[in-house]
C-alpha cells in the first residue's frame, strides 16, 4: 500500500511526512516526525496524554488519522516555548511541583494553553473541568490546578 | 503547611528548588521508554490468551513465521524450563506461558516484525489450541472443596499442621499476642464486620515498553522504564538462563509506577526476539494489555472483630482476611497481617491471613500494598465504636495510637513514630470544625505503612569547576533527583543547581534495589550522604595538602576547608579550589556509598474527608480534604506533598471508582479508561497536605519514606464520611453512586450495622 504525503505547519514551522491511511496522528507525529512530547497513555481518547491543538482545536492526537493533518496548523508541546523562555504554564509547572512522573505533563501544558487561550481567566472550577479530559495519576492534580492558576495570573499581568 | 517537632536548620535541605529534570519533562524531551528508537528496531507484539483458564495443547507459528516482514516467534519452548521450586517461578511463568494458561491476557507467545502492523498481523497467525478448564473468579470459588486447581503443585505453606493436598491457597501467616479470649472476656462492647473489595489497578499513565538490542556476542542492552533496573536485569537474567553480566539495562524516564513497575512483563520477550533476529526489538503496550496482563492490586475478602472497654481502650482483635493476587501466590495476606493492627495498642490479637490464587492476572505492589484493604476495615470499626461510646474520632485514636516503644504486631518495639502528631495536627486543623451543608458529611481515618531499606548506591563525581555529579541507581518516579541533590548540597555545602543528580544505568553505578517500600529518599538519600561524607574526607585532605598542614586541623564547614590549627590564618578553600588543583593534590575527586540501609522509619497519615453524596443518585463528591504525614523530614517539601496529595486521589478512586469487572468466563470488561474510571480534576477539591516532621532517628536528615502511606487512609476516610453523610456503612468497595443509592433507599438512612 502506497504511503500518504501529508503537508502541514507543525508548531509554526512547514512539515512534511508520510505515513499510513489508518495510522494516528499521534504515532506519525511520534514515528515520523520525531516529536515524541505527545504520549500516548490508552490510545482511545480517554486520557489526553496525546493532546495536541489543530486548527485551533485542542484534540487527542491519537484520534486523528494522520492524513487528516494535511494543509492544517498543529501546535505540539515542543513548540510551547519560545527561543530561551519557557512558556508561563511551563515555568509555573516547574515553579509549582506541578509534576511527578511527567508523562502526562505534555499532555496537561498543551490543554492548559488551549484553556488560556479561549479563557485567559479561569475559575478553579473551570480548570478542573477544563482540564478534565486529562489524567494525571501522580499529583491528584492540586498542583496542577494551582499552577495554571499562577499562569494566568503571570500571563494576564504582562 | 508543616508542623515540625525540632530539627536543625538546614541550607538546602527543606527547600523547594526547580527539580533538576524539570526543563526536560515540561518541554516534551524528556524520554521515556517509549520514545526511544533504535536503528534498524522491529516491533515486537505479545500473543495473548482469550481463556481464563486453559491448557495449551499445541502453539503452530508456521504461518506467522511466513509472513511479510516477520523476523522472529517465540513462544515458552524459547525459555529454558522452570522449575515450580525456583524463588522467581511465578515471575517466569507469568512472563510467558508455559504448559497452561492462567488468566485472560496470559502471554503465550510473541512476534517480531518489521512495523507494528505485520507484526500485529503475524501474532494474530500464531494458532493455538487451548483446553479450556473451569476458570476459578472468586475467592470462594478458590476455596470451594473440589475447587479446579491453578497449580497442581501448590502446597499451603505455613499451614498447621503442614498441607497434605495441594489447593488455591497459597499460604497462610498467622500473629498473635496476649490472650484472645480473655480480652473479649473484658470487653465491654464487641463489634464483628465482614468486607469485600476488588481488585484495582495502579493506573500508571506510561504503558509498560522497552527496547533490546541483542548482540551476536551474546550480550544485550535493554532501554526500559521500572522502577528498579536491577531488577529488570536480574528477572530478565532468570528467565533467560543468562548470568546478569550478559545484560545491561539503561533506565528510561518512568511515567509512573505505584508499585507496578516493580516486576517485568515484556522485557524478556523483546531479549528473546532480538537474539532470534539478530535485531533490535521495541515492545509497546497497550492500554487493553496494561489492564488485562499487569499488576492489579489484591481483592479481598475481610472479617474483624473488636473489642473495646467502655472508657475507649481497644482490649482485644480478631482478623480473618483473605487476599486474592490472581493467578499467582502473593504477599497479599502477609502484608495484610502486618498492618492491620499495628497502628493501635490491642494487648490480645489473632490475625490469620490466606492467600488464595484465582485465575485473573497476577498482582503486583500497588503503593502501601494490602494496607488501605485492612485500613478499610478497620478505620471503620472505629469509627463506628467512637461513636457507640461517645468519644470524639480522634480522641479515641490518640488513646489507643501506638507511641515509641510500643510493640508491633511481630514484637519490634517502634522508635520514634510521628503517629499521635499527625493525629494532633488534624485535630487541630480549621477544617476540622469548618461547617458542613446539607447532605454533607466528614470521615476521619488514620494509615500506616512500614517503609523500607534494602540496597543502594550512589557516586559523586567532583567537577574541575568545583560542580558535582550524584549518580544514583535509583529511578526518579516523582521527584526523587532534586532530593538527592538537596543532601549533596547540604553535605557538601555546593549550591543544590551546581549538582547534577543522574540515574545511572547498570553497568554505572553500584547495586541498587527496586524503589519499593517508599525506600528511594529514604535508603538511596543514605548512600547519597555517605559518598559525600567520604568525599568531604578526602576534601580536607586535598586541602591540608595545598596548605601544608595537618588534616586534623582542617574543619569542612558550609562548603570550605577551613583551617583551625594554631599556626597562624589561612584562606579557606572552595571546592571550586580543591578541585582545580586535583591532579597536583592526588588525581580526579570521586567517591562511593554503598549499603544496606536499616531503620526505615514507618510512616503515619490521618485524613480527613468532606463529601456531599447526592441523595437522590448516591453519586458521592469529595469537597475538601485535608491529609497529615509523617515525613520525618520533608527533604523536599513541595514532592512530600505532591506524594500525600496523589496517595489521597489513588485512594478516593479506589474508593469510589475503581474496580476490575470479569465476566463469568473471568475475561476483564473495563480494561479501558473510559469503563474503568480513574478520578480526573473535576472529582476533586484541593487537598490540604499537612507535613508532620517527627525525624527518624536512623536516617542522617531524619527521613522516612513517604511514597505510600498517604494512600492508606482515603478509602475508609470516604467511608466514614458517606456514612456521617447517609447514616450508611457500606463495606463492599467500590462505593459507585449504585451502591451508595442501594444503600440509602435500602436502610432508609438507618445505621446499617
Amino acid at each position: 500500500m502506497s504511503r500518504v504525503h501529508v503537508t502541514c505547519t507543525i508548531n509554526g514551522d512547514p512539515a512534511e511526512f508520510l505515513c499510513d491511511g489508518g495510522q494516528t496522528l499521534l504515532d506519525a507525529l511520534r514515528d515520523e516526525v520525531g516529536l515524541t512530547g505527545a504520549k500516548e497513555g490508552c490510545g482511545t481518547g480517554d486520557c489526553g496524554a496525546c493532546s495536541i491543538v489543530m486548527d485551533g482545536r485542542l484534540l487527542c492526537s491519537c484520534l486523528v488519522l494522520a492524513p487528516e493533518a494535511d494543509g492544517r496548523n498543529i501546535s505540539t508541546v515542543e513548540g510551547m516555548a519560545t527561543g530561551d523562555d519557557l512558556h508561563p504554564l511551563q515555568q509555573c509547572f516547574l515553579e509549582g511541583a506541578a509534576l511527578q512522573c511527567g508523562v502526562c505533563t505534555p499532555g496537561f501544558l498543551v490543554a492548559a494553553k488551549a484553556l488560556l487561550d479561549r479563557n485567559p481567566d479561569p475559575t478553579e472550577t473551570e480548570i478542573r473541568y477544563g482540564l478534565a479530559g486529562n489524567l494525571c495519576r501522580c499529583t491528584g492534580y492540586d498542583k496542577i490546578v494551582r499552577a495554571v492558576q499562577a499562569a494566568a495570573e503571570t500571563i494576564n499581568e504582562s | 503547611m508543616t508542623v515540625t517537632e525540632s530539627k536543625p536548620s538546614y541550607k538546602y535541605v527543606g527547600t523547594r528548588p526547580v527539580r533538576h529534570d524539570g526543563l526536560e519533562k515540561v518541554t516534551g524531551r524528556a524520554r521515556f521508554a517509549a520514545d526511544l528508537n533504535m536503528s534498524g528496531q522491529l516491533h515486537g507484539i505479545v500473543v495473548r490468551s482469550p481463556h481464563a483458564h486453559a491448557r495449551i495443547v499445541s502453539i503452530d507459528t508456521s504461518d506467522a513465521e511466513a509472513m511479510d516482514g516477520v523476523k522472529a516467534v517465540i513462544t515458552g519452548d524459547d525459555f529454558p524450563a522452570v522449575d515450580p521450586s525456583h524463588r522467581q517461578y511465578d515471575m517466569c511463568i507469568n512472563v510467558i506461558a508455559r504448559d497452561k494458561v492462567l488468566y485472560e491476557g496470559h502471554a503465550v507467545a510473541a512476534v517480531a516484525a518489521s512495523t507494528r502492523d505485520q507484526a500485529q498481523a503475524a501474532a494474530a497467525a500464531v494458532k493455538v489450541e487451548y483446553e479450556v478448564l473451569p476458570a476459578v473468579l472468586t475467592i470462594d470459588q478458590a476455596m470451594a472443596p473440589g475447587a479446579p486447581l491453578l497449580h497442581a503443585h501448590m502446597m499451603t505453606a505455613g499451614a498447621n499442621p503442614p498441607a497434605e493436598e495441594p489447593s488455591n491457597i497459597s499460604n497462610v501467616t498467622r500473629f498473635s499476642g496476649g490472650e484472645l479470649d480473655a480480652g473479649f472476656a473484658e470487653a465491654d462492647l464487641v463489634i464483628e464486620r465482614e468486607f469485600t473489595t476488588q481488585p484495582v489497578h495502579q493506573g500508571y499513565i506510561e504503558p509498560h515498553a522497552c527496547v533490546a538490542d541483542t548482540g551476536q556476542d551474546g550480550h544485550t542492552t535493554i532501554w526500559c522504564s521500572s522502577q528498579g533496573h536491577f531488577n529488570v536485569r536480574s528477572s530478565t537474567a532468570t528467565l533467560l538462563g543468562w548470568e546478569n553480566s550478559r545484560i545491561r539495562v539503561i533506565p528510561a524516564e518512568i511515567g509512573g509506577g505505584f508499585g507496578g513497575k516493580t516486576t517485568i512483563y515484556l522485557e524478556p520477550l523483546a531479549v528473546a526476539l532480538s537474539a532470534k533476529a539478530g535485531r533490535p526489538v521495541k515492545m509497546v503496550m497497550t492500554r487493553d494489555e496494561v489492564f488485562r496482563a499487569t499488576g492489579p492490586a489484591p481483592g479481598t475478602k475481610l472479617r474483624i472483630k473488636l473489642g473495646v472497654k467502655s472508657d475507649g481502650d481497644l482490649v482485644a482483635g480478631d482478623a480473618y482476611l483473605i487476599y486474592t493476587n490472581g493467578a499467582y501466590a502473593g504477599p497479599g495476606g502477609l502484608l495484610g497481617a502486618m498492618t492491620v493492627f499495628e497502628s493501635y495498642k490491642i494487648p490480645n490479637f489473632e490475625i490469620e491471613a490466606l492467600d488464595v490464587v484465582i485465575n485473573t492476572a497476577r498482582s503486583a505492589a500497588y503503593r502501601a500494598p494490602a494496607a488501605p484493604l485492612t485500613a478499610y476495615a478497620m478505620e471503620t470499626m472505629l469509627d463506628e465504636i467512637a461513636e457507640e461510646l461517645g468519644i470524639d474520632p480522634i480522641d479515641f485514636r490518640i488513646q489507643n495510637a501506638v507511641t515509641e516503644g510500643d510493640p508491633s504486631t511481630m514484637g519490634f518495639p517502634f522508635a520514634r513514630i510521628g503517629f499521635v502528631e499527625c493525629l494532633e495536627a488534624v485535630r487541630d486543623h480549621p477544617n476540622y470544625k469548618a461547617p458542613l451543608g446539607p447532605n454533607q458529611g466528614r470521615g476521619v481515618a488514620a494509615g500506616y505503612w512500614f517503609n523500607i531499606g534494602e540496597s543502594s548506591s550512589a557516586t559523586v563525581n567532583l567537577n574541575e569547576d568545583g560542580t558535582a555529579t550524584v549518580v544514583t541507581g535509583s529511578p526518579d518516579i516523582g521527584g526523587s533527583r532534586a532530593s538527592m541533590a538537596l543532601m549533596a548540597a547540604e553535605e557538601l555545602g555546593i549550591d543544590v543547581y551546581d549538582i547534577r543528580p543522574v540515574v545511572g544505568d547498570t553497568e554505572a553505578v553500584g547495586f541498587t534495589d527496586v524503589t519499593e517500600g517508599s525506600r528511594a529518599t529514604f535508603a538511596t538519600g543514605m548512600a547519597v550522604v555517605e559518598a559525600c561524607r567520604r568525599m568531604v574526607v578526602e576534601l580536607r585532605g586535598r586541602a591540608a595538602k595545598m596548605m601544608g598542614v595537618d588534616v586534623d586541623d582542617i574543619d569542612w564547614m558550609d562548603g570550605q576547608a577551613v583551617y583551625t590549627g594554631s599556626d597562624g590564618e589561612k584562606a579557606p578553600l572552595s571546592v571550586a579550589e580543591i578541585t582545580a588543583k586535583a591532579k597536583r593534590t592526588g588525581g580526579p575527586l570521586t567517591a562511593t556509598g554503598s549499603l544496606e540501609a536499616h531503620g526505615a522509619g514507618p510512616g503515619f497519615a490521618v485524613h480527613l474527608c468532606d463529601l456531599e453524596v447526592d441523595p437522590e443518585t448516591g453519586v458521592v463528591r469529595v469537597v475538601r480534604y485535608t491529609a497529615s504525614q509523617d515525613a520525618g523530614t520533608a527533604i523536599h517539601p513541595s514532592y512530600v506533598e505532591g506524594q500525600i496529595q496523589g496517595g489521597v486521589a489513588q485512594g478516593v478512586g479506589w474508593a469510589l471508582n475503581e474496580e476490575y469487572i470479569y465476566d463469568s468466563d473471568g475475561v476483564m470488561e473495563n480494561p479501558s479508561f473510559l469503563d474503568y474510571r480513574v478520578p480526573v480534576a473535576s472529582d476533586l477539591p484541593m487537598i490540604d497536605a499537612i507535613i508532620v516532621e517527627v525525624p527518624n532517628p536512623a536516617h542522617p536528615y531524619g527521613v522516612r519514606g513517604v511514597g505510600e502511606t498517604g494512600i492508606v487512609p482515603p478509602i475508609p476516610a470516604v467511608a466514614n464520611a458517606i456514612y456521617d453523610a447517609t447514616g450508611c456503612r457500606i463495606r463492599d468497595l467500590p462505593m459507585s453512586p449504585i451502591r451508595v443509592l442501594d444503600a440509602i433507599t435500602s436502610n432508609g438512612g438507618s445505621n446499617g450495622s
